[in-house]
């Protein structure tokens, strides 16, 4: 299973886990099994039309999904999901 | 025992010395390029005398190498044995002591020393170098920065003309403000229209207890001339909109970003990138982290990396959310590094890179970030980015409603 890491907003949607594991061969379905496992991530994650939400930066180690396959990029057991969200803290 | 004189005559004897013509030839600074036997590489002027002496004036493009440091520098300077090295003093003494020693002791193999050293030099109407110098203050105050090669007197000099706009003198800002001022960089802009509050001392160690109340650019001034009388800070009371905002940036030559909230984040990245101006970008939230260099057109922007910003219910402030005190003191310091890197000159910026820091879990990570070829503003040419469109982002209106 790979790891999917959440960030700090996201963690009261996932009962304050900073890592979830998820099954998948993909990273959509990665992602989805993720929402599947905390339901309230689902709408953070993903519009209405599944596609993923533009704010949300998703990555696949250390490369953005966006200049890979997007949620088609495939992911092995190795591979960590990073879950980026924008901060604008000072 | 031989006399002084005809000691000096006799290293002389064992020494090869050149006169000053045939080394600006061989140096290349006759205008001409180089012959140095005939190979293209010009010979390297290395000048022995002491730190006063070659501040004074010396010979364009020579190295320094004070004699009594000889042995333990010549190698930094000249690594390879074989290059052709031109020593010189002041009338040609102690380059002759050096050259032997350099010879004889250390193997080099085309050693010369120029006869009559930088006096004659100078009476045959050769150029010389006056550089700019530090006083004797700023040689003791910068003693530790002129020590490091990779910053040395050029690094420092460079620090002392920088111009710095610090976006907020808050969290991020304090700790940033105060090392660039103990650093050197000349001038210090700040942009901040609160006042020190009571709550900021946690974390925001450029205000004290007893300023609670003040405007915090004023805080801010008052710690930095104690650190260091000789920074210029140039205070902006104000809130960073878009009718200033092309006015405060415009001639800074690094923007540090520490700014609490996204619209401001996305007109700073417009306006910079039209102007083309490095922003030294970090934020905090909890215990995390992030830090990236947004260098306009030589990497991605803000925009690249964010192409809208988060609803309002992921995008707490640390007011609402509560920060740890020292975590944009961790951040805040990789910003001043990575600001000080960018004016020296040294190592490599971190561009089209982004670094999380976990400060509970004491990790560190790094992304890729790149730039984005459909990016709204940076895949366009900058003078085509209008000011109406700076800072709008998609659902721009709805954003600052639910941000109230």
């Amino acid at each position: 299973m790979s790891v999917v890491k959440i960030p700090p907003v996201l963690r009261s949607y996932t009962g304050g886990e900073k890592e979830v594991p998820a099954e998948g061969s993909s990273v959509g379905q990665v992602l989805t099994a993720l929402a599947e496992r905390h339901p309230d991530t689902r709408g953070q994650l993903f519009g209405e039309d599944g596609a993923l939400n533009r704010f949300v930066n998703v990555y696949l180690n250390d490369e953005d999904v966006r200049v890979l396959d997007g949620l088609d990029t495939p992911v092995t057991e190795r591979d960590t999901v990073v879950i980026l969200p924008a901060m604008a803290g000072g | 025992m031989p006399s002084a004189a005809e000691y000096m005559r006799s290293v002389k004897e064992k020494v090869r010395e050149v006169d000053p013509k045939d080394a600006r030839d061989a140096a290349g600074l006759n205008g001409a390029s180089a012959n140095g036997a005939g190979s293209g590489v010009p010979a390297r002027l290395i000048d022995v005398r002491e730190q006063q002496e070659f501040e004074e004036s010396h010979i364009p493009g020579a190295t320094h190498v004070p004699r009594g440091y000889l042995e333990s520098r010549i190698e930094g300077a000249a690594p390879d044995r074989s290059e052709h090295l031109i020593l010189y003093c002041a009338s040609g003494n102690r380059s002759a002591l050096a050259a032997r020693t350099l010879r004889e002791e250390l193997g080099y193999e085309n050693v010369e020393s120029l006869t009559g050293g930088i006096t004659l030099w100078k009476d045959r109407g050769y150029d010389v170098e006056v550089p700019r110098a530090l006083t004797a203050e700023q040689r003791s105050r910068y003693s530790r920065h002129l020590l490091l090669p990779e910053v040395g007197i050029e690094g420092q000099l460079k620090l002392l003309d920088a111009k710095v706009l610090l976006l907020g003198a808050g969290g991020l800002g304090s700790p940033t403000a105060l090392y660039l001022a103990a650093a050197g960089v000349g001038t210090l802009g700040i942009v901040d229209d609160d006042e020190v509050d009571v709550s900021n001392l946690q974390r925001q160690v450029i205000h004290t207890t007893d300023r609670v109340g003040e405007p915090k650019v004023d805080s801010a001034e008052t710690s930095i001339h104690a650190i260091n009388p000789e920074v210029e800070v140039v205070k902006y009371n104000a809130r960073l909109d878009a009718s200033n905002i092309m006015e405060i940036i415009e001639g800074y030559d690094i923007i540090v970003d520490g700014v609490d909230n996204f619209p401001t984040r996305y007109l700073l990245n417009d306006a910079t990138v039209r102007l083309q101006i490095p922003v030294v970008s970090a934020s905090i939230l909890g215990f995390d982290g992030q830090l990236a260099i947004f260098k306009p057109y030589d990497g991605p922007c803000y925009r690249c990396l964010y192409p809208s910003p988060p609803p309002a219910e992921l995008a707490p402030s640390c007011g609402a959310n509560g920060v740890l005190g020292v975590l944009p003191g961790t951040m805040g310091l990789l910003q001043a590094t990575e600001v000080i890197k960018l004016i020296v000159g040294s190592g490599d910026p971190l561009v089209g890179r982004l670094l999380l820091y976990d400060a509970l879990a004491a990790s560190f990570t790094e992304l890729k970030v790149r730039r984005d070829p459909e990016c709204p503003i940076c895949s366009r040419d900058p003078e085509s980015i209008s000011e109406e469109e700076m800072g709008v982002f998609p659902d721009y209106e709805a954003f600052c409603a639910a941000a109230g």
